[in-house]
């Protein structure tokens, strides 16, 4: 799902410790007459980073990205940007530039005025203007439409003229509040790849703010996902897919079978779960810090169970259930398999053959199972 | 055989239900158009026609005191006099044009005090929390329940010289003895501003409200600072509300009669009082017809102009 092939030149300075953060959130935390919108936050971003801030909508990421545009003032915590002090700095003397969610074009300005409206308040010299709204308005290739006004235009060239009004100052950080929100599901994807590569072109440094988890996982360096104010796991979109830090986040990224059980065995190669719910005991061939006897759930994507009517032994990380439901999504089928303990597990196969050549279906009896690098424990 | 002609029959039936439905639609069309356009023709047209007329007649001492100006001499002719001497008149007589200018420069300078008062307070209403706004708008509309007359009248003893005004200002030892406030200019367009304010708030509120206040945001975020981002993207917004006040309280404003009247001096020439000296003083009436002709078209000019803007910026905000 991801952009795996990113450029090599883009590495991961997260990984070095050498490096130094462009942007840095030092224990940022606001309250609104007492309830935490934004509790005690550090988290720091590097030069050319697309950073998502990913989280259900109320979990404080929208109000921590207007903490770094500078439109709220934190309660506490300080805020870095290329190594300046911007914490109680207004948003007009900041060198970071919003692009809003409902895109805040002026309306009684034209596509050319909107995008040249920050130059002038910079009181850039008349002729250079013309120059770099020309310039960025090709970029975003809205040139042959830079005398209309918002309203002629559509939800996606709007969106294009804010990104270009954003882009022209050339700000050291752009902040996106879900950029393509108000676009259809067709020209989102399109756009997606657009505004990332826009991003390389540039090598400016982004934040967006999403709900959408697969425009996370697509466009995203990082993922910050929030809950409730907090931030509750940093990492690459394959970070936080594969190896979740918690419940909540398996949950909130994609479909999740969760499996309780008590640490049978710790070795520094492997884990063993006895686990009733599954009937067998899981094996997970890399380490995590549970100690033997302690109850902990073993989180498992649907597409890394496999799903067959061949009997197979039971065993270590095999199980039987019964196919109960399947939904058809096109590309994948997801089927709902009942464990005789009563719970579901679900595993999804990608449609490699016809609907009427469906090998598996209502009520059979299936036999499931895992690869041993496919669990994840969760503690937490 | 049968069974197609049943169809036809059929068929037929529900073209006819159809045009009865079409007729009822129109039917139902006309009567709700006709209530609008009866009450116009009725109160305004008529009027008009009668003062446009009256305007082209001559004034006579006898009651009514102007001479009809369609005259049925026999059966087949028709004698139609009109007469443009009373629009001579009033280019001959300097008090005519003096009092336009007089009228048009009194209501101008209202207009723009109610809109550098009414702006500020509109948007500070518009800034405040819900419940606060309610309020805020409740007292701009609260002088409208109790009678224009008697509000004016107050403000004749507010600017009095045994009022509260006078006595304030020589308890502070600013003036020794009263001065002159009432019957003067001043007082008129201060009348004014008092008491077409609530025209000019209304309007302007009404366009201040519906700016999206993240447009403001984007102006500080691309480095506009508060005061400049309200030139630059607030008023502007606010246009159709500025125009909207500004001719709510401009055009009743420069036929105003009662404000003139009972706040101006004897020496001020708005038209209302004219006006009303012509009708009632004088007994001209076709003259004064003619006054309020002229008057009417200096008004109706920028009118359809600015109703003109005014559409053009509408179609912008769709």
């Amino acid at each position: 799902m991801a952009l795996a092939d990113r450029p090599s030149s883009i590495l991961e300075p997260w990984q070095d410790p050498k490096a130094i953060p462009y942007i840095e959130m030092e224990n940022v935390s606001i309250s609104y007459g007492g309830v935490m919108a934004v509790n005690n936050v550090s988290l720091s971003i590097y030069k050319g980073e697309l950073f998502c801030l990913l989280g259900p909508s109320g979990c404080g990421k929208t109000t921590l990205l207007r903490i770094l545009g500078g439109f709220e003032i934190p309660t506490s915590g300080r805020i870095y940007i290329d190594g300046v002090d911007y914490t109680k700095v207004p948003a007009y003397e900041r060198p970071v530039n919003m692009m809003f969610q409902s895109y805040a074009l002026f309306p009684h300005m034209s596509v050319e005025q909107n995008v040249a409206f920050g130059l002038k308040q910079e009181g850039m010299a008349k002729n250079l203007i013309r120059d770099k709204v020309q310039e960025i308005l090709q970029l975003v290739q809205m040139s042959s439409y830079a005398a209309r006004k918002p309203h002629q235009l559509s939800g996606g060239q709007r969106q294009r003229v804010a990104l270009a009004r954003c882009l022209v100052k050339k700000p050291k950080l752009v902040l996106l509040d879900e950029p393509l929100g108000a676009l259809d599901k067709q020209l989102r994807e399109q756009t997606q790849f657009e505004l990332v590569n826009i991003q390389e072109k540039l090598g400016v440094t982004f934040v967006m703010v999403t709900h959408d988890q697969e425009e996370a996982m697509t466009m995203a360096t990082r993922i910050g996902v929030m809950e409730e104010g907090r931030l509750r796991q940093v990492g690459k979109p394959t970070e936080v897919y594969e190896y979740p830090n918690s419940l909540y986040v398996a949950d909130f990224i994609g479909e999740m079978n969760i499996f309780e059980g008590i640490v049978t065995e710790e070795e520094s190669d492997h884990i063993l779960v006895h686990c009733e719910q599954a009937a067998c005991d899981i094996y997970i061939s890399h380490a995590a810090s549970a100690p033997v006897g302690a109850s902990v759930s073993v989180a498992i994507r649907p597409e890394k169970v496999r799903i067959t009517t061949e009997e197979m032994p039971l065993g270590r990380n095999v199980t039987k259930g019964i196919v109960r439901e399947i939904a058809y999504l096109g590309d994948v089928s997801i089927y709902h398999v009942i464990l005789p303990s009563g719970q579901k597990v679900l595993a999804s196969m990608s449609n490699q053959f016809r609907l009427a050549e469906r090998p598996i279906n209502w009520d059979d009896e299936v036999w499931i199972s895992w690869r041993p690098e496919s669990g994840v424990i969760l503690t937490a | 055989m049968s069974k197609l002609r049943m169809v036809q029959n059929f068929f037929q039936g529900a073209q006819e239900s159809r045009l009865v439905r079409t007729f009822q639609n129109l039917f139902s069309k006309i009567l709700i158009i006709s209530i609008p356009y009866g009450w116009h023709i009725l109160f305004f047209l008529i009027p008009f026609a009668i003062v446009f007329f009256l305007s082209f007649s001559q004034s006579v001492l006898q009651s009514p005191p102007y001479l009809p100006i369609m005259e049925f001499l026999d059966e087949s002719f028709i004698n139609i006099r009109l007469n443009i001497g009373n629009y001579k008149a009033l280019w001959h007589d300097s008090i005519y044009i003096n009092s336009y200018i007089e009228s048009i420069r009194t209501a101008l300078i209202a207009t723009l005090g109610c809109l550098l008062l009414g702006y500020p307070l509109a948007y500070g209403i518009t800034q405040s929390t819900p419940i606060a706004r309610t309020i805020f708008l409740m007292l701009v509309i609260l002088p409208f329940w109790t009678s224009f007359l008697v509000r004016v009248y107050a403000w004749m003893g507010i600017l009095g010289s045994g009022g509260p005004v006078n006595s304030l200002l020589m308890n502070l030892g600013i003036i020794s003895e009263p001065i002159a406030i009432l019957n003067t200019n001043f007082a008129v367009i201060l009348g004014l501003i008092y008491s077409y304010l609530p025209f000019m708030v209304l309007p302007l509120y009404a366009s201040l409200e519906k700016i999206d206040r993240t447009l403001l945001e984007a102006a500080y975020d691309l480095g506009c600072k508060p005061f400049t981002a309200f030139f630059k993207i607030v008023v502007p917004l606010s246009y159709r509300g500025i125009v909207g006040g500004s001719m709510l309280v401009f055009i009743p404003g420069v036929g105003e009669y009662v404000i003139p009247a009972l706040l101006g001096g004897s020496d001020s020439l708005m038209i209302g009082k004219v006006l009303w000296n012509e009708f009632f003083v004088n007994h001209d009436w076709p003259l004064a017809a003619a006054l309020v002709m002229t008057l009417f078209s200096f008004l109706v000019i920028p009118l359809i102009l600015l109703q003109k803007s005014l559409s053009r910026i509408q179609g912008e905000e769709a």
